[in-house]
């Protein structure tokens, strides 16, 4: 292996002509969001740029990362393994196991030092010294630590490395951290891409967005990228409109629920989580959580596993604050729309929520 | 060294050379196994263990029990939603909700897609590479494989030699690169591999058709649960509500535009069972016809609750009825109560947990759990372990037994239940499926040497796949009569309000979770969560030794299997594989006590 390929030479050994090379880089700008001008961009940096070798570990976790991975319908999860990246080390799907599949890491930091990425999934439990989660015999936070010395940059894949998850949940018995709280971690560039698990087209389009414009896209403060992290799934639900007329769903199955009314009183979380859930769907666009009936449950959000019951509607007043103060900025009429309807929505919250409330768990 | 025969029949010599295998790759999770070889490359010793624990159970205490389906559902991202399926069960059970028949239906159908999808992923991508050489697929010949293809799947579409050709193309290109990726350190050379060049070809082929079509097959969870992985569930239905003609149809969950594209779904998995997934498995296993090896417990003590009632709450209508079989006697199919507290019980003595008294099991509703990780006698050091001590506690896995048996569960289990108890949908695919393994192979076997094995749990998974789909046809058709007739209800909001429920309560869940019996015991107490337990497939399939030195099944179906190579665990990983080793689900932790005892134990 003299060299690292270019992943054109790639598609191009591959048998995939120039023709279908542009049609490619065509999708993938429109799979960015980004105008076709950017097709060109994306072709020459396919031309150029050598294909990625990732390490992809696992801690304490579920797999739902790898398995909503391998669903990415655009690209599809075959065209990212074979032509994308180099998947030297994921120990979910390679091929070889003990200390062949360990040699692995140890010949990618030699050959790569510095220039392949960290992709975790899971994270690593601090009790029990570390010996809840082993890999070969020993803490698997020593392999993290040890491979972010030598990475380029760090991808948390999912609410377990981004910010703990269901292991890491009140009162998280075995000190499961993520991934940057991690003693002992590099000090490498981290992106978040939260959610359990994150949306399959979210995971490869922040990897084509790395690879393609070579750098890592624009974080918010907590370390999303701000392409798919930037609005809150209530903000572009298909069924806000009946938010704002004041048309609830007030049970399951009852009959606003069989119209597509707001779920926002059987404890919609979307009015406070931020992802792309209500914009790109899920599983190619075919659906997501509110469209199918039930209200979000916030996975993307950091602690969201302690914020009350997922059927607690948003407790009303401070949150409708904080909502109008958002939609202030996208205009004052529609401030006034949404302060009006924080009052109908408060007073029937507290009509209904009182017995909750009463055993509310807080 | 020393050699001793446990009281389930395997005789276990740790003479010879002790192999490692940390990490056991492909599968869901984190385990290890140790093994002993003899002079004669065969494996006489087997130490299976779980290298994870997560805690989930601690964690649930004093929780809203309509929102524990959303918890253990992160027990497992690759079985997802069965763990949620069996706890909005065990809710219900604790509450005594009954749902509605669409709501029946719908996690039905969410259960079966969930079989397949599981299944065909499991072979494809987790499993395959165990039987198939991708770099031998480099020899193959075009048109010969064409004609393999038209031999075993005649008809699969995809068939012609340019598009073996076209595959081949890029799978050389790929492998020329020098970057191997998931291929990479394989164990290529290893003469453990059997397939032709064209078969090898074949079957690399259809793993990159099976990771294209796997994302289609979950598009039914995401129509009824909005999204997968992990879908939504609802105590006391499904959230999907159903609005055929009414007004704002378009915008409900479920319209008939919804169930058509659910149903379009179910035929591609059907096909893909039918054509391709059943013919493979026939076709690879044909080639590892002398290594009928690996039965284990299986060829002896299994256990399944039962699975898929045509009418709801009715057991008898299962049609994948459940039971215990041991020792090989068929003729025998026992009850398994999950109520029943000298039934189901876990025992700790050789896991990373102390109970009061380790020579008892407990009862999943009376379960204790505290962790106690020691290591004191392996080799290394706590944080370094080189070999284990099976004598002592090896692996944060639990052994759960029935009436103090091991057994194994699964696929295998369920059909080896089912052909006993005379399922006639059963008999008739095992029996096709021994004629045309016997055609390929060209051999004279019954039934049984190929099923006990670990060819036939392979095989017995793909052809409850296929049963999957068979009944995912039933239940869309069953789902629209039921609408027609007039009923439109997904939701029994009745007990909605925890002010209806009683002070305290229990109850218990099961389904058929992709690899095996599945069970989720609770206790309800002032709205709340008072104690959850798991206890799930890999448990019973990968726990360690009991106290009456009863080894469980990964263990068994190890003992007696030879090895080409004792350095490349090509035949060990193989029979792991056949049980679809899902560790995040078997490990876990839940006590009377809860939090306290954890975290005043851990440093």
């Amino acid at each position: 292996m003299a060299k690292i390929e270019t992943f054109y030479e790639v598609m191009r050994r591959q048998g995939i002509t120039r023709r279908s090379f542009l049609k490619y880089c065509s999708l993938t700008a429109a799979s960015l969001g980004l105008s076709p001008s950017f097709a060109p961009k994306i072709a020459h940096a396919m031309e150029t740029k050598p294909r990625l070798p990732v390490l992809w570990l696992h801690g304490l976790e579920c797999t739902c990362c790898s398995e909503s991975f391998i669903r990415s319908a655009h690209p599809l999860a075959k065209d990212v393994i074979l032509s994308m990246l180099s998947l030297d080390y994921d120990d979910t799907i390679m091929a070889a196991a003990g200390h062949q599949a360990e040699a692995i890491i140890e010949e990618t930091i030699t050959k790569y030092d510095g220039q392949f990425l960290l992709a975790v999934e899971g994270n690593a439990p601090l009790n029990q010294d570390g010996m809840s989660m082993i890999i070969a015999g020993k803490p698997f936070s020593e392999q993290l630590n040890r491979v972010s010395q030598h990475c380029k940059a760090i991808i948390s894949w999912g609410s377990c490395a981004s910010w703990g998850c269901v292991q890491a949940a009140a009162p998280n018995p075995t000190r499961a951290v993520p991934t940057h709280k991690h003693p002992g971690i590099a000090n490498k560039p981290i992106i978040k891409v939260p959610g359990c698990p994150p949306i399959a087209e979210v995971m490869t389009a922040v990897i084509a967005y790395m690879i393609t414009f070579e750098k890592i896209p624009e974080l918010d403060r907590q370390g999303r990228p701000k392409m798919f992290y930037s609005q809150r799934i209530h903000d572009k639900c298909y069924r806000r409109p009946h938010f704002d007329a004041g048309q609830f769903v007030e049970e399951f199955d009852d009959e606003y629920a069989r119209k597509g009314y707001c779920l926002y009183k059987v404890g919609c979380k979307g009015p406070t989580t931020y992802n792309a859930c209500s914009t790109i769907r899920w599983n190619e666009g075919t659906s997501f959580p509110i469209q199918a009936g039930h209200g979000c449950i916030g996975c993307s959000e950091d602690g969201f596993w302690d914020k009350g019951s997922f059927y607690d509607r948003l407790s009303g007043i401070h949150q409708f604050g904080i909502e109008s103060n958002a939609d202030e900025v996208g205009g004052t009429a529609a401030a006034i729309v949404g302060g009006a309807v924080a009052v109908h929505a408060a007073a029937s919250a507290i009509q209904r929520a009182t017995s909750k409330t009463d055993q509310g768990d807080s | 060294m020393s050699v001793t025969t446990t009281p389930n029949g395997y005789k276990l010599d740790t003479g010879g050379q002790r192999v490692v295998i940390d990490p056991v790759t492909r599968i869901e999770g984190h385990m290890r196994c140790e093994v002993n070889v003899d002079s004669n490359n065969v494996i006489t010793n087997a130490v299976s263990t779980g290298t994870m624990w997560r805690g989930l159970e601690v964690i649930l205490k004093g929780r809203d029990p309509r929102d524990a389906w959303a918890f253990v559902e992160r027990i497992c991202g690759v079985c997802t939603g069965c763990h949620a399926l069996t706890s909005v069960r065990a809710v219900e059970d604790a509450l005594d909700i009954k749902i509605p028949t669409n709501a029946f239906l719908i996690r039905e159908m969410m259960a079966k897609t969930l079989q397949v999808h599981d299944h065909v992923v499991h072979f494809y991508h987790l499993h395959a590479l165990d039987w198939v050489n991708p770099v031998n697929a480099l020899k193959a010949d075009p048109k010969a494989t064409s004609k393999l293809q038209q031999l075993t799947g005649p008809k699969h579409p995809n068939s012609s030699p340019g598009y073996f050709r076209d595959v081949q193309t890029r799978i050389r290109k790929f492998i020329e690169s020098g970057q191997l990726g998931p291929f990479k350190n394989g164990y290529w050379d290893n003469p453990a591999y059997k397939l032709t060049p064209e078969a090898d070809l074949m079957a690399v082929t259809h793993y990159l058709e099976a990771l294209d079509l796997q994302k289609e097959f979950v598009k039914v969870h995401t129509v009824f649960g909005g999204k997968n992985p992990h879908p939504n569930y609802l105590v006391g239905g499904v959230p999907c509500a159903i609005n055929m003609d009414g007004d704002m149809s378009a915008g409900a969950p479920l319209n008939m535009e919804r169930l058509n594209f659910v149903k379009a779904r179910i035929d591609e998995m059907k096909a893909f069972n039918d054509n391709v997934y059943i013919p493979d498995v026939l076709a690879i296993a044909s080639f590892y016809k002398k290594q009928l090896w690996g039965g284990g417990l299986g060829a002896k003590s299994v256990m399944d609750y039962g699975a898929y009632p045509t009418v709801n709450y009715d057991k008898s209508t299962d049609q994948l009825p459940g039971g215990v079989i041991l020792d090989d006697n068929w003729d025998n199919v026992m009850e398994v109560d999950p109520r029943d507290p000298t039934h189901v019980q876990e025992f700790v003595n050789h896991s990373w947990y102390k109970y009061p008294d380790e020579s008892k099991g407990l009862h999943p509703w009376d379960g204790i759990t505290e962790p106690n990780y020691d290591v004191s006698s392996a080799k290394g050091t706590r944080t370094n372990i080189e070999e284990l001590d099976e004598n002592a506690k090896y692996s944060w896995i639990k052994a759960p037994r029935w009436k103090g048996h091991a057994v194994e569960v699964g696929p295998l289990s369920r059909y080896t239940l089912a052909y006993a108890q005379g399922v006639e949908y059963v008999q008739e695919q095992v029996h096709k499926s021994v004629a045309a393994f016997n055609a390929l192979a060209g051999t004279d076997l019954g039934a049984k040497p190929i099923l006990q094995s670990t060819t036939g749990r392979t095989l017995a998974r793909a052809l409850e796949s296929q049963y999957c789909s068979d009944m995912l046809v039933d239940d869309w058709n069953a789902l629209i009569a039921n609408i027609k007739a007039g009923d439109t209800a997904t939701a029994n909001m009745e007990k909605w309000d925890p002010s209806t429920w009683p002070k305290e309560c229990k109850g218990v869940g099961v389904t058929a979770a992709p690899r095996g019996g599945l069970g989720h015991w609770i206790r309800i107490k002032d709205g709340k969560i008072e104690n959850y337990q798991c206890v799930v497939p890999t448990t019973w399939n990968g726990s360690p030794r009991d106290p009456a030195g009863n080894i469980g099944a990964f263990e068994a179906c190890l003992i007696g299997t030879p090895v080409e190579r004792a350095e490349e665990p090509v035949e060990i990983l193989r029979n792991l594989h056949s049980f679809d080793p899902c560790l995040a689900c078997s490990t876990h932790v839940m006590s009377e006590e809860g939090e306290e005892i954890v975290s005043a134990k851990v440093r």
